[in-house]
């Protein structure tokens, strides 16, 4: 008996749920408004929508004064797994005479970059994120070579 | 008003008048023929065009919509695409079978169409067995599919084609008794005579219970047999990258592409011949009014709009249901739907006997 109930409750519990699945796509089709697809070059600074957390390359952001946070203190660069930073350094005398590391050249090797963000989860300084512009394409080799800290940047002092 | 089949008469009548018997007969084959392919192949496009999109909107897409205005033109572009690619035949494989493969099964494709009627007097040959005829016919085409796959010699094509002929096999059981649950019905075999059957209504009106089991059955059974997703597994690409016609390119290819439309669009006109009354405008007994308004409607717009919209239910399932796995799809059909269409042709019989349809 039992057996036999279940026989047919399989095929109509079976049909509810194409059902349901039909119904689905079917409010898709007479929705066109819901379409997901961003006709890309076409809407190019218009209607064009990335999602903020998307990794698109690493960025030094700067505030107004052209300074940025960066430490020279070289995690990032340790936790690349494909080598595609370097943090280069140099020491400098400050006022008071002591000496000091200061970021010299940050380098991103963009075309080795897999966009993992371990570098921007390594950086106890928060001094880099991830922006969401994507379109590097290029047909050169060197504008994928680029220095992240603007010339004349200075490190931030620390806020008290 | 001028049908079309005053035409064809008329065409018929100019051939004989000057020329002699044979040669005006062979003409007519020739013209039947070569109305046949354009048939055919015009539905093929209009019915990839709409495939891709309707999947388009059915997943939140566009669809095809770059070539030409709304994509029309991507199916003749993709068309032309494929008739300029080489065909490369594999170094291993049995070469005269691998290049028959596509061929009979577009043949079988077109042979399928012989007795359907498309609108009053439109038939090629009218024959007292055509649902018999169609359904043998059409079940040909697993031999198609085997020997491609079997001739491409790769495993892929190999497991595909074994699969396909497995599903055949099994869903061709199915869909022959809905079929014959129409037949005991109607009381012919004859694809006229089940349409002027239902001069006074369509069965699945009439026949209400058993030919709406019938109808739910052979729409199951036809989108298994023309391998049609959610019963895909023929071609599989995600674990037989392509299955039986993997190593097939340019118009071979093609062909296989095609035959798999013209299977759809037969078993299509199949199911609204038998359920939904073919050219038979919707005529409901007791309404003349009503039944001669209808019937201004001329019987070949009809039948394709029935047809168009069986094949937009078969584009439906397939981009809303997920693949079936092989014992699933075996035990749907052997544990579900024969046991159902057993006791629905004995029921059907049943109502025919007590006289109780409408
Ligand atoms: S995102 Fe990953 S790969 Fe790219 S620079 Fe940072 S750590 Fe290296
Ligand atoms: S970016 Fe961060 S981790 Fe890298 S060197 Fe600068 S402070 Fe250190």
């Amino acid at each position: 008996m039992r057996s036999i109930y279940k026989y047919f409750y399989d095929i109509f519990h079976g049909f509810y749920s194409l059902w349901t699945g039909m119904m689905t796509t079917g409010y898709y089709l007479v929705h066109p408004k819901k379409i997901l697809t961003q006709e890309y070059p076409d809407n190019r600074g218009t209607t064009l929508y990335i999602a903020e957390r998307f990794h698109g390359e690493v960025v030094m952001p700067h505030d107004e004064n052209n300074e940025h946070r960066c430490t020279a203190c070289s995690l990032c660069q340790m936790s690349c797994p494909n080598g595609s930073i370097e943090v280069k350094s140099e020491m400098i005398e400050t006022p008071e005479g002591k000496k000091k590391k200061v970021l010299k050249q940050w380098i991103y090797h963009i075309d080795l970059c897999t966009f993992c963000g371990s570098c921007i989860d390594a950086c106890p300084s928060d001094a880099i994120r991830m922006s969401n512009e994507f379109e590097h394409a290029s047909y050169t080799k060197d504008a994928f070579l680029k220095v992240l800290n603007k010339p004349g940047s200075k490190l931030k002092s620390k806020e008290k | 008003m001028i049908s079309l089949s005053d035409i064809t008469q008329w065409i018929h009548k100019m051939l004989f008048q000057y020329l002699n018997g044979t040669v005006a007969y062979g003409a007519e084959l020739v013209l039947a023929g070569v109305a046949v392919i354009a048939l055919v192949v015009a539905m093929a496009i209009i019915m990839v065009y709409a495939e891709r999109k309707f999947a388009g909107f059915f997943q939140m897409r566009w669809g095809p919509n770059r070539v030409g205005k709304w994509g029309t033109l991507q199916a003749i572009a993709d068309t032309v695409k494929l008739m300029l690619k080489e065909c490369i035949t594999p170094n291993n494989a049995d070469k005269p079978m691998f290049k028959l493969a596509p061929i009979i099964i577009t043949v079988v494709g077109f042979l399928a169409l012989a007795p359907f009627a498309f609108a009053k007097g439109i038939v090629l040959w009218d024959m007292n067995i055509g649902v018999f005829y169609v359904t043998a016919i059409s079940s040909l085409s697993v031999i198609g599919i085997l020997m491609g796959g079997w001739a491409s010699n790769n495993k892929y094509s190999l497991l595909g084609a074994l699969r396909s002929g497995a599903q055949i096999v099994s869903y061709e059981l199915s869909a022959g008794l809905s079929i014959a649950a129409i037949i005991v019905m109607s009381g012919s075999m004859s694809l006229n005579d089940i349409i002027l059957a239902q001069t006074d209504g369509w069965w699945i009106l009439r026949g209400h219970i058993p030919a709406i089991i019938a109808f739910v059955i052979s729409i199951i059974a036809s989108t298994a047999e023309a391998n049609r997703s959610p019963f895909d597994l023929a071609e599989g690409e995600q674990e037989l990258t392509g299955g039986y016609h993997t190593e097939y390119s340019g118009i071979q290819f093609a062909l296989f592409f095609l035959a798999e439309y013209t299977t759809m669009f037969i078993l299509a006109m199949l199911n609204i011949t038998l359920f939904l009354g073919g050219w038979m405008p919707f005529h409901i007994p007791g309404l003349t009014v009503f039944n001669h308004i209808m019937d201004f409607i001329p019987g070949i717009v009809w039948f394709f709009g029935k047809t168009f919209f069986i094949l937009f239910l078969m584009i439906w399932f397939r981009w809303t249901f997920p693949r079936m796995r092989i014992d699933k799809l075996l035990k749907l059909e052997w544990k579900y739907l024969l046991p159902i269409s057993i006791v629905n042709l004995l029921f059907a019989a049943f109502i025919t006997l007590m006289g109780w349809h409408f």
